[in-house]
């Protein structure tokens, strides 16, 4: 039976690793550290998991302890956040270029100068390409689904690759919502005993992880990553069926949102997917075709699918937490990518919004549809890329 | 009740302001309603003026970001009544909760509450020092949201506070709070 409770998305998360009780844990506990770790702490000294910690001296020994626990055979989490986030980032290649299913949410919050502790993409986005796989959620409730299905999508025998699970700092981490949390003996049912693949400890057959590899066979490692990141997509959908066998819940490669006969879309990841849907509602009362698709499965990204999904549509606009800077926003740059394939297209335009906290109102998702309506008659873009929200 | 019901709360760092709106959101749990509980989060300083809000939807709550148009606007501290407008973007039958020794009639015409906006008053500094011997007053101002917007009833709250605060307290303090909880609730006086 389901406990339905009223709990932050950090509480959410850490109670879902309790339930898996893993291995190890890779724990640095002070900012930018969210609560989360600090939960799992008292889990560990109450005796609730058997898991074992880690107390490291940075983020970046946090991911190496990680990666090391991970090579020995071990199931292994950790969760980070921010700058945490972003000094780990060398040691997020090693965890997946040695393929080894590390599990950890990440609490997406802004990068420093100047400093700002509050939600933001831009640490995600930052790693987008050090081949971890990134499932975003909308609420506690995805971020809490979402972690329980990372371990059967990373630990997965064609894959074993290592899994991030974003949510929104503040907006969901800290804050308190409604949620259904599943049975201690049904997460542990349905994630299963872990399966070791090449363990250090096994001294009967010894190993070497993350050896000399020069000109000789690196392009053939790297293309092996690759051809592994196009198996992903086929096993989040077959964990989703599971998942939701045991939840009633439902997830796919990303979710759509009245998005069927739109005319007008956005595209928008995380907390601000959920007010949007709430304008999508308003502009379908008034008679306009509005719609809206949130990706889940960000890394690897279905082009495809995101595209098949788009195509009937005649202006779409992009909003992206985060920004790269000089260029469009991370996701702008894939939904493009994603539509230049098809014949025919809709028009694309891209809004930064809500860098470092800022709030996003159902007014600006208002602003945006209007003007989209405005190009799906017209046809005419004015400005590709435009920051929205901003005090001038 | 209406679909939703959306609240915001006025406090000051160290009033106890955002473990009302959690205690709140808890409380609201019953009936299958769905909830938030969100404080603004800034430097976080004992005394600073803070915000915390509640939703209380018999839908799901999709909406992610601050009540902007609040149903009820919960005072814990009167001071903020002089520094900051408490009424900002109000609707018109909104209902005012505000934690001051005086008369509601005076809060009424101080804050410029329309006919149709409830004005509510209780003295739930007091309360809590009764009670409790500590100037929180937070459980007190949460007996007195109950009775004036009936979201839930007193005894459920009751049980509510009580797990709340058993987690952390001694049984004196629970029992201070449950009183002070119940006299919040039975000493609102509406103007």
């Amino acid at each position: 039976m389901a406990k339905v409770v009223a709990v932050t998305g950090n509480e959410a998360c850490a109670n879902a690793l309790r339930q898996v009780n893993p291995d190890v844990c890779g724990i640095y506990p002070i900012t930018p550290q969210t609560d989360m770790m600090q939960r799992y702490a008292s889990y560990i000294s109450d005796g609730k998991v058997k898991t074992e910690p880690i107390l490291v001296e940075s983020e970046h020994s946090s991911m190496s302890a990680c990666i090391g626990a991970s090579a020995a055979g071990g199931r292994v989490i950790t969760a980070t956040s921010s700058q945490g986030l972003a000094l780990m980032w060398e040691m997020l290649h090693i965890a997946s270029g040695d393929r080894l299913p590390i599990i950890m949410p990440v609490v997406n919050r802004a990068l420093s100068a100047p400093l700002n502790i509050h939600g933001d993409h831009s640490d995600a986005m930052g790693c987008r390409d050090t081949g971890w796989i990134q499932i975003w959620s909308e609420n506690a409730q995805e971020a809490y689904d979402n972690t329980i299905q990372a371990f059967r999508v990373g630990e997965h025998m064609d894959i074993r690759l290592p899994v991030m699970v974003c949510m929104d700092g503040f907006i969901i981490s800290h804050s308190i919502e409604r949620m259904e949390y599943l049975e201690d003996a049904e997460v542990q049912n349905f994630v299963g005993e872990f399966q070791n693949l090449y363990p250090l400890l096994d001294l009967d057959k010894p190993k070497s992880y993350g050896p000399l590899i020069l000109t000789d066979l690196y392009h053939e490692y790297k293309r092996a990553q690759h051809e592994v990141m196009l198996k992903v997509k086929n096993v989040v959908l077959d964990v989703a069926k599971d998942f939701e066998k045991m939840s009633g819940r439902k997830y796919g490669l990303f979710e759509t949102y009245r998005l069927e006969d739109a005319d007008i879309a956005l595209v928008i990841l995380n907390s601000a997917a959920g007010t949007s849907k709430d304008v999508v509602d308003d502009f379908r009362s008034r008679g306009i075709k509005a719609g809206l698709l949130k990706p889940r499965l960000f890394r690897p990204f279905p082009y495809e699918e995101i595209a098949e999904a788009l195509k009937n549509t005649k202006a779409v606009c992009v909003m992206d937490r985060s920004d790269s800077f000089g260029g469009y926003g991370p996701l702008f740059m894939e939904i493009s990518s994603a539509l230049y394939q098809l014949q025919q297209k809709p028009a694309l335009i891209n809004k930064i919004y809500g860098l470092g906290g800022r709030d996003y109102l159902p007014s600006h998702g208002e602003l945006v549809f209007n003007e989209l309506n405005e190009i799906a008659k017209s046809g005419k873009i004015n400005i590709i890329k435009e920051y929205i929200g901003v005090r001038e | 009740m209406a679909e939703m019901t959306e609240i915001r709360w006025h406090g000051r760092g160290g009033q106890g302001t955002v473990t009302a709106a959690k205690v709140l959101a808890d409380a609201c749990l019953s009936g299958g309603r769905h909830v938030q509980a969100f404080p603004e989060y800034g430097p976080e300083r004992a005394g600073a003026p803070l915000r915390a809000y509640n939703r209380v939807s018999s839908k799901e709550l999709r909406m992610h970001c601050p009540v902007l148009n609040p149903d009820v606007v919960t005072v814990v501290d009167a001071t903020l009544l002089d520094s900051i407008n408490i009424a900002e973007g109000a609707k018109e039958n909104t209902i005012y909760i505000i934690n001051t020794t005086r008369d509601p009639k005076e809060i009424r015409q101080k804050i410029g509450a329309a006919a149709a906006q409830k004005v509510i008053t209780v003295d739930a500094t007091k309360i809590a020092i009764d009670c409790f011997g500590r100037a929180m007053p937070n459980s007190p101002m949460l007996g007195a949201l109950c009775k004036a917007t009936g979201l839930i009833t007193l005894e459920h709250l009751l049980e509510d506070v009580k797990k709340s605060f058993g987690k952390k307290f001694s049984q004196k303090v629970i029992d201070g709070n449950l009183e002070a909880t119940r006299r919040g609730y039975e000493e609102v006086r509406e103007g």
